[in-house]
């Protein structure tokens, strides 16, 4: 998947039963990020929508899944079509390919290789949806996620990752998805948000976390799936890359939770817990693109000013007015910016390519490359998913009405709350008069 | 008879339960509640964004007592929520009509 992949050909060619094993186990670890992202994100909602803002990550399992299996997977990774997308009949719908018939030139079936990248794909929409928190139709979100994912998500991960795509051959460094995934879904926030506006209430109501303990379940399991996320990301572990990629996923993570804690405590007075989670997250978002290609003291550094970056661009929305309810581009978009230009100054051109950032030689040539990378698929994702919001909002509507927003999409969309805090009442057993069974049998028979 | 509602932090509830116990009060009302007085609640910060806290956690407690022990029930309430820093609370009382002991039906006094 990665540049750089197709010279270890040689080494690759029969079915690798340890790769293929741990590739699964990558597969299912990635998977546990979609509901540690929606704990995340669930957590930071109040209580009246945060069953709608689990379910917005959840129902991303549904949808992209099936599309993926259908067509997804060959318009991203079928031959290449003129660089811009990739198709091949006998992908559609996972037909056609042989249990043991390995992927290109590495040494796990195409199976396993197909179900590793849908999980990258079910993550990145839901990803989008913090920017939306307790605000729009969950029809029009799912409509959503379907067209978006396959006019944004398959093609751009066609472009990055599959042998062919245009920023491949250009030799944009992506190892993990920080153009693909991160900057793809922050950029898609921002074009979505546009659109939509903002909550009621924004900057006047206190819109505090509900359950900062949720937070950090979420982030947990975000950090936890993410070294599947980062170290399956190169398909194997023959030569130790993919073992440098999780040791730097670890480091920058732990660096980037230490920056924006430090930041916060110099700027607004303490250690906050959604801090240390959102750190957490910003060093993962932009250590993805970046985990194959630097070392692990330019992890430290990647991690620190991602950190630090993040911490000060999520205040933005309230200075320039849009609401990111919860973050998605002062994270993601940021992070996965931070992360991958970063490549272009701390590749040390002895991983995962030989391609060497500025610190280490290499002149501005990878730096060159890398902004290329950010600024196409950023600028492609915004206007993409603008047009397809605005398209959905005057077809059907993408935000709930006033009343329900204001009452609470969890009943509005749902017909359920998440919590029930009535600690009083029940212990009916002494009331004189039918039960609830005798009452109901009463009402079916009138 | 008089009702002496007391509105205090709520960590002090312990010390004020004890003292109203050696007192020889036999029982009390607890319920969690909320409020603010000249301190005006607290900020919390949430990724850089400032929360004003109007409303803080307090504990009201409600005594039933008799009118002769309730200025110096009063007293020691005070002594016992107090800790010298600001949102201690406050202690009132008010004059009640009557009172009925649910099981026996006894009243006034007796039904304390």
């Amino acid at each position: 998947m990665p540049p750089g992949i197709l010279t270890l050909a040689a080494d690759k060619v029969t079915l690798s039963p340890a790769n293929t094993g741990f590739m699964l186990i990558c597969s299912a670890l990635v998977m546990v990020m979609t509901p540690g992202l929606a704990f995340f994100y669930g957590g930071m909602v109040r209580v009246k929508s945060v069953l709608n803002m689990l379910m917005m990550s959840f129902i991303s399992l549904g949808i992209v899944t099936l599309l993926w299996v259908l067509y997804g997977f060959g318009l991203a990774f079928g031959t290449d079509k003129g660089h811009f997308i990739g198709w091949d009949g006998h992908f559609a719908g996972l037909s056609g390919i042989g249990l043991t018939q390995l992927w290109g030139s590495t040494t796990i079936p195409i199976y396993v290789f197909a179900v590793f990248q849908l999980m990258f794909a079910i993550i990145t929409p839901a990803l989008i949806s913090g920017a939306l928190a307790d605000r729009v139709k969950f029809t029009a979100w799912a409509l959503f996620i379907a067209l978006w994912v396959t006019l944004v998500y398959f093609p751009v991960a066609h472009w990055v990752w599959a042998d062919g795509g245009w920023l491949f051959n250009l030799g944009v460094i992506d190892f993990a998805g920080g153009t693909a995934v991160h900057i793809n879904a922050g950029a898609a926030a921002l074009g979505v948000i546009l659109v939509v506006g903002k909550r009621i209430g924004f900057k006047k109501d206190p819109m505090r976390p509900h359950s900062l303990p949720l937070v950090m379940l979420g982030a947990g399991l975000l950090w936890f799936g993410w070294f599947g996320f980062n170290a399956g990301s190169w398909l194997g572990n023959d030569d130790g890359v993919g073992a440098v990629a999780f040791v730097n996923t670890q480091v920058a993570t732990a660096a980037a939770m230490l920056g924006w804690l430090a930041y916060e405590k110099l700027r607004h007075g303490s250690f906050t817990t959604l801090g240390a989670a959102s750190g957490a997250v910003a060093g993962l978002v932009a250590i993805t693109p970046a985990c194959g290609a630097v070392s692990p003291l330019g992890a430290i550094a990647v991690g620190v000013i991602a950190g630090v970056l993040c911490a000060m661009a999520v205040n933005l929305k309230y200075k320039l007015g849009y609401d990111d309810s919860l973050d998605v581009i002062g994270v993601h978009l940021v992070g996965g910016v931070a992360g991958s230009l970063l490549i272009g100054l701390f590749a040390t051109g002895g991983v995962q390519s030989k391609a060497k950032g500025l610190f280490y030689g290499g002149g501005f040539e990878q730096l060159g490359k890398q902004a290329v990378g950010v600024v196409c698929v950023l600028v492609y994702s915004l206007v993409v998913s603008y047009v397809l919001a605005k398209v959905i909002d005057l077809v059907m509507g993408f935000r709930i009405s006033e009343d329900e927003e204001v009452s609470g999409i969890d009943q509005a969309a749902h017909a359920e709350t998440a919590y029930d805090f009535t600690g009083a009442g029940g212990g009916s057993a002494a009331r004189k008069g039918p039960t609830l069974g005798e009452a109901l049998t009463k009402k079916v028979d009138a | 008879m008089k009702l002496i509602t007391a509105v205090i932090k709520p960590h002090r509830l312990d010390e004020v339960k004890d003292a109203l116990q050696a007192f020889g009060v036999h029982g009390l009302t607890v319920t969690e509640a909320s409020g603010y007085g000249r301190q005006r609640g607290h900020t919390e910060v949430y990724r850089g964004a400032e929360y004003t806290v109007d409303l803080v956690p307090k504990i009201r407690i409600e005594v039933l007592v008799e009118d002769a022990d309730a200025e110096e029930l009063m007293d020691i309430v005070v002594k016992a929520a107090r800790t010298g820093k600001i949102g201690d609370g406050k202690v009132w009382s008010l004059p009640v009509e009557d009172a009925v002991r649910v099981r026996t039906g006894e009243r006034g006094p007796d039904a304390l």
